[in-house]
């Protein structure tokens, strides 16, 4: 974000510029206001959760410390390089390849290759065990034919993890540096070309260094997602911290210690925001020109464009074609022994709630996250830009250490409201309503709110800003008529990634629902637990279909609405 | 922005409206179940419902994360029952002072002494046992010692032939510290630092397991009877068999599948009759369909597992199940088992 004061703005001008600037500064803090609120929105639960904690339990830490941390520290660095390397070349390769290039389909994978979000990566996961494993058809083919010793790699390991992760989060590193791409002014890509660049060459000196921001801030997001995994890794049998903390929690009976491992979970998560800023620099990415028309796109001929559409069908096919083929044979199946309870008649029901939950959470972070970045904009000082930062910590903790945070505050509330004479306080808030799923969704899932439409600002020059204040726009019309147009695109990358992000999430609804109240995600689970993944196959399916609502709506208008412009 | 805010803030009020309105319906007669247990739960509740009138609600999540809602929501909470998947949550409840004691005459007589709280305040509802599976194309049943089936799969004979559930895994963690409980500290150290000697191979699902041990990738593993049922279900031919472990010993490691009536309950009483007869005419419907043996022993098994043959197995203990978990966790730490 940008660190820079607006020193238009600030620029008394003329005789009644001393009331207008009194006037301004009060409005400016009360948009610092909004920041720090959202920030201590995101931070309440976090605090209930640690609060029992704060002097840390020696024991569990020596014995911690002597056995297996340093294994469990050194697997989770290893994983979330790997991932970051993974999801990097994927995401940015593919998306400037959709974005500069025409070729067969180059239209249709352009929003095709978001779907690899919808697919749960402990669905991939398991697939990817199915196939490649010891009992699998892969090794078996393999014993056949080379006899019982032939050598495969070990599949359940970090390398295995990070193939499926990449696989599945690939698309956040996608979907934000298209959406740079798309936004970005051809001035400086038109000025690389006059200078006698080729196409391939500006777009990798010029084009993709300038949508730093973007790959930073889905860097940011893949990472975030890497450390909270638990169900993935535990396939594959990578013991992470993440890992870790249900551990000490559930093996261990110890709440307060496993609060502490998920502290250094926090500090990961807290290393992945400090790098996103460094790897933004201190450079300022504001683009001259105004907000792009997007590249222009070069036609590919011949096996160029072949290899193009091989490679964008290849992965999509990897991702998303090989889970989904394997969800339809187990729903076959499935439906084939005619087992009952598969076509619910409740199944509207679940749908409904989870429609409710994602896109309610979806609104409200994207209006917040736009909310704080346009107050960072507006009252820019350590204490914003810090705060704004904090609103993404929620991203980083495990859903259910949330959740039970969640939890605890309002427990907080209800006995504190008891104590001052309510009678039955709050009721059963938290719990009894959607109240509490919705405040969490919140506080998890504002990072991917925030970081969209932050980085979309943060190509937006300060001079826009600047000159709309000048011009004599208060700061509420500057928010409707100049910033909202303008970061569109991040807006619609927001909603899409938390509607799917809360549509798949599963320990926060688990937890907190009130009774009667199922999504598709528990309605998943609940048949996916205990290993049944024949009955899972049908609901898990249906989840992939309801986040291609999202997909289409936002992305595939947008691009429509780009292609018209151009 | 605006245009959008003013919907999505209406529509957070209408949720809000319709959320309260789900907990403020506390209908008579109606007794509510937080469960870590789903399978079949329907089906027995329904058949509940039909005998005696009184309808069930059930809330399905895990065990410990049930046990934290518990706890935050207090005396608001709607639930009268907790019903869990492994005796180690149910005696954390206990400790908490979550679960009220339930004197019950039935109980007593339905479900044996091994498999309850001595002070009441939990019963075993079903019985999954955690017994040793092997390949009988590659290994003869006459390998295994019958005194101390477990111990002995550290002996270097086994050496490369392993496959087991991982730490994180309650089953895991429980089993470990039943051999602490039964050998002390030392010993149960010796016998896992001797599988992890022998390369045991690890995995994260007992499903996965047995289709190793099917394919021969491994000899022998440690899995519950009911995941071999269910393959066994849907293809007899399988080249897997259950070994019943320490016939000649301490008995077979088991769980439960168990239930507590709520401290905070708000209808103990049908809380109390749901209890009784999910241990006695329900049984077979609560625990058929998942392959699990019934706690009750006037209750006959379903014929699939019957077929597995008589065991005798070793009684719950609390103590084995809740403070002796945590050092089992530590001690596989210790031993690098993963």
């Amino acid at each position: 974000m940008s660190g820079e004061a607006l020193p238009l703005a600030e620029r008394p001008a003329g005789p009644v510029a001393p009331h207008r600037r009194t006037r301004r500064r009060g409005v400016r803090r009360g948009w610092a206001a909004v920041v720090v609120a959202a920030a201590g929105l995101a931070l309440i639960p976090v605090a209930a959760v640690t609060a029992g904690a704060v002097t840390p339990t020696p024991a569990i830490w020596r014995q911690l410390w002597s056995t297996v941390l340093p294994d469990m520290l050194g697997s989770t660095l290893a994983l979330m390089l790997c991932v970051a390397a993974g999801t990097l070349v994927l995401g940015a390769g593919l998306a400037w390849l959709v974005t500069a290039y025409r070729f067969p389909g180059s239209r249709a994978f352009g929003w095709l290759l978001v779907l690899p979000l919808a697919m749960p990566g402990y669905i991939l996961g398991f697939v990817f065990l199915a196939l490649f494993d010891f009992p699998g058809p892969v090794q078996t083919g393999l014993r056949a034919v080379f006899g019982p010793d032939v050598w495969f790699p070990e599949v359940r390991s970090v390398p295995g993890a990070a193939v499926v992760l990449s696989l599945t989060l690939f698309p956040y590193v996608y979907l934000l540096t298209r959406a740079a791409l798309a936004e970005q002014a051809p001035a400086t890509y038109e000025a690389a070309r006059t200078l006698g660049v080729g196409h391939a060459r500006a777009g990798l000196r010029v084009v993709l260094p300038l949508a730093r921001p973007s790959l930073a801030a889905g860097l940011a997001l893949v990472l975030m997602e890497t450390l909270t995994d638990f169900a993935t890794v535990s396939y594959f049998n990578v013991q992470t911290v993440s890992v870790g903390v249900y551990q000490v929690w559930k093996g261990q009976f110890d709440r307060e210690a496993a609060t502490e491992l998920a502290g250094v979970v926090l500090l990961f998560a807290l290393l992945v925001i400090a790098g996103e800023r460094l790897l933004r620099g201190r450079a300022r990415y504001h683009q001259a020109g105004g907000a792009g028309r997007g590249l222009p796109r070069v036609r590919l001929t011949g096996a160029r464009a072949w290899a193009a559409t091989g490679t964008c069908a290849g992965v999509l096919a990897i991702a998303f074609g090989l889970p989904v083929a394997q969800l339809l044979w187990w729903a076959g199946t499935e439906l084939a022994q005619d087992r009952t309870g598969l076509l619910d008649p409740r199944y509207a029901g679940y749908l409904a709630n989870s429609l409710t939950v994602g896109v309610t959470a979806a609104v409200a972070c994207a209006a917040i996250g736009f909310l704080v970045a346009h107050g960072v904009r507006m009252s820019a000082s350590r204490l914003t830009v810090v705060a704004a930062q904090l609103t993404s910590v929620g991203y980083a903790i495990p859903g259910v250490v949330v959740a039970i945070g969640v939890l605890i505050a309002f427990a907080w509330l209800d006995s504190g409201l008891e104590a001052l004479g309510v009678p039955g306080g709050t009721g059963l808030l938290a719990t009894g309503s959607v109240l509490g799923i919705v405040y969490a969704y919140i506080v998890r899932f504002l990072a991917p709110g925030h970081q969209s439409i932050d980085a979309s600002f943060a190509k937006l020059s300060p001079a826009v800003t600047a000159s709309a204040l000048c011009l004599g726009a208060s700061p509420v019309r500057l928010l409707g008529r100049v910033h909202l147009p303008l970061v569109r695109a991040g807006i619609g990358t927001a909603l899409v990634l938390v509607t799917i992000d809360a549509l798949k999430e599963l320990p926060i609804v688990l937890l907190l629902r009130p009774f009667g109240f199922d999504t598709l995600s528990v309605w998943t689970y609940q048949l996916a637990a205990e290993s049944r993944w024949e009955s899972a196959a049908l609901p898990a399916l249906s989840i992939v279909v309801v986040a291609l609502i999202p997909v289409l709506l936002v992305i595939g208008r947008g691009q429509r609405r780009l292609e018209a412009a151009a | 922005m605006r245009r959008s805010l003013i919907p999505a803030a209406g529509l957070s009020l209408v949720l809000l409206a319709t959320g309260c309105g789900i907990a403020g319906a506390d209908e008579e007669d109606t007794v509510r179940v937080y469960s870590g247990r789903h399978y079949d739960l329907e089906q027995a509740f329904r058949a509940f419902a039909d005998q005696t009138g009184s309808s069930v609600e059930f809330l399905y999540g895990g065990d410990a994360e049930l046990r934290e809602r518990i706890a935050a929501e207090g005396e608001d909470t709607p639930a009268d029952i907790y019903l869990t998947v492994d005796a180690g949550n149910l005696w954390q409840a206990a400790e908490q002072g979550l679960l009220a004691p339930l004197d019950s005459a039935t109980l007593r007589e339905a479900v044996p002494e091994g498999l309850r709280d001595p002070d009441g305040r939990w019963y075993g509802l079903s019985m999954r046992a955690r017994t040793v599976v092997y390949n009988p194309d590659r290994v003869d049943p006459a390998e295994f010692t019958s005194t101390d089936t477990y111990a002995d799969l550290a002996d270097p004979r086994w050496q490369g032939r392993l496959c087991m559930r991982n730490s994180t895994n309650s089953y895991t963690q429980s089993l470990v510290a039943s051999l602490i409980a039964g050998h002390g500290e030392e010993r149960a150290r010796q016998i896992v630092q001797g599988w992890v000697d022998n390369d045991v191979e690890i995995f994260s699902n007992d499903i996965q397991i047995l289709e190793n041990v099917a394919a021969g990738g491994c000899d022998v593993a440690i899995t519950n009877h009911y995941y071999l049922a269910r393959l066994l279900a849907d293809d007899p031919d399988l080249p897997i068999q259950p070994f019943w472990a320490n016939q000649d010993g301490r008995g077979v490691h088991v769980n439960i599948s168990g239930a507590g009536v709520l401290a905070n309950a708000d209808d103990p009483e049908l809380a109390r009759q749901l209890i009784e007869w999910l241990a006695t005419t329900g049984q077979n419907s609560f625990v058929d369909g998942n392959h699990e043996y019934p706690v009750n022993p006037a209750v006959q098994p379903e014929p699939l597992i019957a077929g597995f043959g008589e065991f005798h197995y070793e009684p719950i203990d609390a103590e084995v199940y809740g403070e002796l978990n945590a050092r089992a966790v530590q001690l596989m730490n210790e031993t690098g088992y993963e």
